[in-house]
């Protein structure tokens, strides 16, 4: 089978799957739905030979985070409140932030002129997305980047832990 | 073309193979659960259907599937039917990464045995045993039963805590390796160098995480009986229920095949290199799929063995120890392996840091603890 | 308030960190497991293999023939009496002539019924006999029953049998 026959597969397949996130009715079926997206995001990694971005993208966003939301939404239970019950408000705030991101999208993509492809591949490396070479590119050229990244972590982490502390004299329950 | 189809044809062979022996091993497990159990309790254990009762797995099976199926009226039902399909799914989806055994050749085809070698395939391991949770959650959640809801929730923090842990355990031996591929870490502990000894506190995290994941006692904590009725199982019968409870036990077994992998140099063997030159490399590595599987066996055995020797925790208890016990331990891990990868000493450095771990804690306890008052 | 001096206040100070860590008492735990693992399972495969139940076990009832084969039984009715859960009852008819030899009083138990889902066993109506008629075997155990006709027993089941009669160690 030809790769690019896979490629257009699995982009059909992401884009229903982002598009099911966005109409189903049920919270539950979203999040299921947005986990099967990152797999399908997963898949292009791969047809990329990027597997390292491949095993974290599953691990960190669709082992861990999505079984977070998933936990929150299983708790909160909203199936009580119907989509009807959220107030004009609501609607207008999220289609002005999804409509400026759109425009957002939009802008860069034109600003930027990116080329269409070429099917060139002389410049390119088969083993860039090898964790060997990502760990050597993040530790030296990135390290600056990489390392802030590593410290705003760090500051989330002791802020959600100072959140989450219990003060002296403070009852939970 | 005709070598890779039949390099592929051997892959597929050996993967159905694998399959088997795993699915064999954890039907059987069943029984070994239960002989086990009443060994340890002074019982005989099943022993009616067959010599030994060692057909008492297909007397379940029969049983499991003759059992109505059935489906709870307010349940999600196509995620209810979801749930236990992808909890068997992970289950069996981490075996492709473990290297059963070294390149053999058959019928003049030379491939590995192991399902694929990537580089990345301790992560891939990590992955598929993340998204194990989601049988477990979505199986939960679909039931429309409290008690199902809190098992599988309970089961969602527990696997991402000790997630964590499980994976800063790894580090070290990343650090030791420096490949994330199985069959290179497998590979660079040959010859009995095998990395328990450079990683003893690596292993003990490594392996109180795999009993977390595995929802194993003492840890098993999403399906607790006094608390919960069955857990995220409560709702679940017939061959669904044998689905969860089978995944399980391949967890099970391929957690060992992991553990033998990282920390009990996989397939390699007292006697390798004698058995390599005796009958030939082939003969070597199957013998050595052998010494993996036993090896797997044994920790299952553990795993039982804990079973019915330990009480579950209390969840605050579980939680404690993962957070605040078994994290920072893993940390202080890395940094010991770090300073015997400096010095090149790892085997020193991972049993000094046990010793000097010990010792500080002793040290701290004798300073500040309050004395008991007699 | 104290009752007695028997009372001993004890306070419990942090745990040790060996305590603190569990893995000593683990350690400990597993090696219990582990001696049982290989010990002697204490199983006793009941349907072939059988306990030793003793000499005095309370079994299945039976009433007694005498030397001759005689029954001892007179119908006095006592250990109906004596039966705590009611199990036990039965007619009385006198002695004919020319039956001597297979009663042993002038009065005989006709009908002698035991309901078994009632017995419990006890033997008080062993202690109650004043004629030694009535024993629970020690070797034999009430079968167990699929529906309530068999539940009743009468004479036919509980009369001693000439050819198989019940001793006892001890008798003489």
């Amino acid at each position: 089978m030809d790769v690019s026959n896979i490629w257009y597969f699995l982009s059909g397949l992401t884009l229903l799957s982002a598009l099911m996130v966005v109409l189903a009715k049920n919270p539950i079926h979203s999040v299921l739905y947005l986990v099967f997206t990152f797999f399908c995001i997963s898949g292009h990694y791969v047809l990329l030979n990027a597997q390292f971005l491949m095993a974290v993208n599953i691990i960190v966003y669709a082992g861990a985070i999505m079984v977070l939301f998933l936990f929150v939404i299983m708790m909160l239970d909203l199936r009580k409140n119907k989509p009807e019950s959220k107030s004009s408000l609501t609607k207008l705030a999220g289609a002005i932030v999804s409509g400026s991101l759109l425009v957002i999208l939009v802008a860069a993509f034109h600003k930027n002129n990116l080329p269409a492809p070429s099917g060139e591949t002389t410049g390119f490396s088969s083993q860039t997305g090898m964790v060997e070479n990502l760990g050597k590119i993040l530790y030296s050229e990135y390290l600056l980047p990489f390392e802030l990244v590593s410290i705003l972590f760090f500051v989330a982490m002791v802020g959600a832990v100072l959140l989450g502390k219990r003060e002296a004299g403070e009852r939970n329950f | 073309m005709e070598l890779l189809n039949d390099v592929f044809t051997a892959k597929a062979i050996f993967i159905g193979i694998v399959f088997a022996i795993t699915l064999g091993i954890a039907a059987y497990s069943t029984y070994f659960e239960r002989k086990i159990a009443a060994f340890m309790q002074d019982r005989i254990g099943p022993d009616r259907a067959g010599p030994f009762g060692i057909l008492q797995p297909l007397a379940d099976a029969v049983k499991m599937f003759m059992k109505e199926d059935f489906i709870p009226a307010n349940s999600n039902k196509w995620l209810f039917i979801a749930g236990p399909c992808l909890s068997m799914l992970t289950a069996l989806m981490t075996s492709a990464v473990v290297p059963f055994g070294d390149t053999v050749t058959v019928a003049g085809v030379t491939f590995d045995l192991q399902g694929i070698d990537v580089n990345i395939g301790i992560l891939w391991v990590f992955g598929i045993v993340s998204l194990g949770v989601y049988g477990i959650l979505i199986g939960g959640w679909a039931s429309n039963n409290k008690y199902s809801l809190l098992g599988a929730i309970r089961a969602a923090s527990q696997n991402i805590s000790y997630e964590l842990a499980m994976g800063m355990s790894i580090i070290a031996i990343l650090m030791l390796t420096g490949s994330l591929s199985t069959k290179t870490i497998v590979e660079t502990q040959q010859a009995g160098h095998w990395n328990i000894l450079q990683q003893p506190l690596g292993f003990l995290i490594f392996l109180i995480c795999a009993f977390a994941e595995c929802n194993r006692t003492p840890f098993d904590l999403p399906e607790c009986e006094t608390e919960l009725i069955g857990g995220y199982h409560t709702e679940y019968s017939s061959m669904k229920l044998g689905f969860y409870l089978f995944a399980e036990y391949i967890n099970m077994f391929i957690s060992g095949a992991v553990m033998a992998t990282l920390f009990f140099g996989g397939y390699d063997y007292p006697g390798y290199a004698f058995v390599a030159g005796q009958f030939g490399t082939t003969v070597a590595a199957f013998v050595g799929m052998g010494a993996l599987i036993g090896k797997s066996l044994l920790f299952v055995f553990v795993f039982m063995w804990v079973r019915w020797t330990l009480p579950r925790f209390r969840y605050d208890q579980l939680m404690g120890l993962g957070w605040t016990g078994l994290i920072p331990l893993s940390m202080f891990n890395v940094v010991v392996t770090g300073f015997g990868i400096l010095i090149g000493q790892p085997i020193l450095a991972g049993i000094g840091g046990v010793v000097i771990l010990l010792a500080g804690l002793f040290l701290n306890d004798a300073i500040f603890r309050k004395k008991k008052i007699a | 308030m104290k009752l007695s001096n028997k009372t001993k206040v004890i306070e419990q100070g942090e745990m040790t960190l060996a305590e603190r860590m569990y893995l000593p008492a683990i350690v400990g735990g597993m090696a219990t497991t582990l001696k049982h693992f290989f010990s002697k399972p204490v199983t006793i495969r009941y349907p072939e293999q059988k306990r030793y139940l003793g000499p005095i076990y309370r079994g299945q009832h039976i009433l007694k023939r005498d030397e001759q084969g005689a029954e001892r039984c007179t119908a006095c009715g006592l250990c109906a009496v004596a039966c705590p859960a009611e199990a036990i009852s039965m007619v009385a008819e006198e002695r004919k002539k020319g039956e001597e030899a297979l009663y042993r009083e002038e009065k005989y138990a006709k009908v002698y019924e035991v309901n078994m889902l009632r017995c419990i066993f006890c033997g008080l109506c062993e202690e109650a006999c004043p004629k030694e008629a009535i024993f629970l075997r020690h070797d034999t155990m009430v079968p167990v029953f699929s529906t309530r006709d068999e539940v009743i027993y009468g004479k036919d089941k509980l009369v001693e049998k000439m050819d198989q009669r019940y001793l006892r160690d001890g008798w003489k």
